[in-house]
């Protein structure tokens, strides 16, 4: 971040900071995407898919769904079918609870403990091309699709997780979540849109990081920008403030893959 | 993992002015970039598109190091007869992509 930029940043913070946070969720009904705070050009670029770079990932994502991977000599083809069938609402319903695991794991972890478990393969790294690849794919065959993350009750715990972690003030600007974007999500911070931070589009390409990113880096993107300790990508707190996010869009059309600036 | 997407309408009345898209997958990694131990990031970036029509060069565009990663290109262009487009991406390191669409003039 720029010296000025940073400068900003902490004014702007230290006036939120001093306004009371009000803790008052959004109304459903007032409820936006992220894409109604675009420009027009980068909502065009959004809505046209030969000009959407994130198909390009999409489409790299189709090839992987269909490549056999690992000892076990399977492709997720193989147990799932064609993707465009099998795979449609199920990003919509992440994250979800893995009873192995005992808790919830997002698309990513559910990616790669297919990988671990039934391709006999290496888990894909955190952010790489064909993690987000794949993830992309199964997010695109739910485009258009209401979120329904967080429907199953043995989630509850980690959605009022998720949620204490949205509302607690954390790192050396002291800032919650919520102070941005429940309270102040129709204004701006330096020249941007602060948004409402529904997780409508993931994984997105992000015009800012000429590449698509995932949920967990976005949420890392902004835990840095309040200079906190930035969750671990899969950890338990990063899939506890995922589930809520999804959870307070709940109902909201599925976007992937969006465009963002 | 090169991936291509081409926009080309499937048909188009004679005369009429279409417009292509193309969209190519490439980092275009601009060469002036240092990592974070300072050492500079080596150019790599697509350095033309061309596009011919049946056999004929109708569109070339030469790229530079400012361009942003998975470059968006369209233009326009005359339907004349029907026939294949074809387009080819060159680049740094070797890199050649191609694509085809085909179009029907009525």
């Amino acid at each position: 971040m720029s010296g000025w930029r940073a400068i900003l940043a902490v004014a702007v913070a230290a006036v939120i900071a001093a306004l009371p946070a009000h803790a008052a969720e959004i109304p459903t009904d007032a409820r936006r995407s992220g894409t109604t705070f675009m420009s027009s050009e980068t909502k065009a670029m959004q809505d046209d898919d030969s000009a959407n770079p994130g198909m390009l990932s999409v489409l790299d994502g189709e090839a992987l769904w269909n490549a056999k991977a690992g000892d076990a000599g399977k492709a997720c083809a193989d147990c799932h079918g064609d993707g465009s069938v099998s795979m449609t609402g199920v990003a919509a319903r992440y994250p979800a609870l893995d009873p192995a695991l005992g808790r919830p794991v997002d698309l990513e972890g559910r990616i790669n403990l297919c990988r671990t478990r039934h391709q006999q393969a290496s888990p894909f790294g955190n952010e790489s091309r064909e993690l987000l690849a794949l993830s992309a794919f199964i997010g695109r065959q739910s485009r258009g699709q209401p979120i329904t993350a967080g429907d199953d009750p043995a989630l509850a715990p980690s959605v009022a997780r998720g949620h204490d972690l949205f509302m607690q003030r954390q790192g050396q600007l002291d800032l919650a979540c919520a102070n941005c974007h429940d309270d102040n999500w129709d204004k701006h911070l330096a020249g941007s849109a602060i948004t409402q931070g529904q997780p409508t589009g993931y994984p997105v390409y992000r015009l800012e990081w000429q590449s698509m990113g995932s949920l967990s880096r976005r949420i890392r993107g902004c835990m840095t920008g309040v200079r906190a300790q930035a969750y671990d990508f899969g950890s338990p707190d990063m899939v506890a403030l995922e589930l809520y996010l999804m959870s307070r869009a709940k109902g909201m059309a599925m976007e992937t893959p969006a465009v963002r600036p | 993992m090169a991936s291509a997407l081409v926009n080309v309408p499937a048909k188009a009345k004679r005369g009429a002015v279409i417009e292509i898209k193309t969209l190519m997958s490439h980092i275009m990694e601009t060469g002036y970039r240092r990592t974070a131990a300072g050492e500079l990031v080596p150019r790599d970036i697509i350095t033309s598109l061309t596009c011919r029509f049946n056999g004929a060069e109708i569109f070339r565009a030469d790229l530079f190091p400012a361009i942003a990663a998975n470059p968006f290109l369209s233009f326009f262009t005359v339907a004349t007869e029907s026939g294949n487009f074809e387009f080819e991406w060159i680049g740094d390191n070797g890199f050649v992509a191609t694509a085809s669409a085909a179009i029907s003039v009525e």
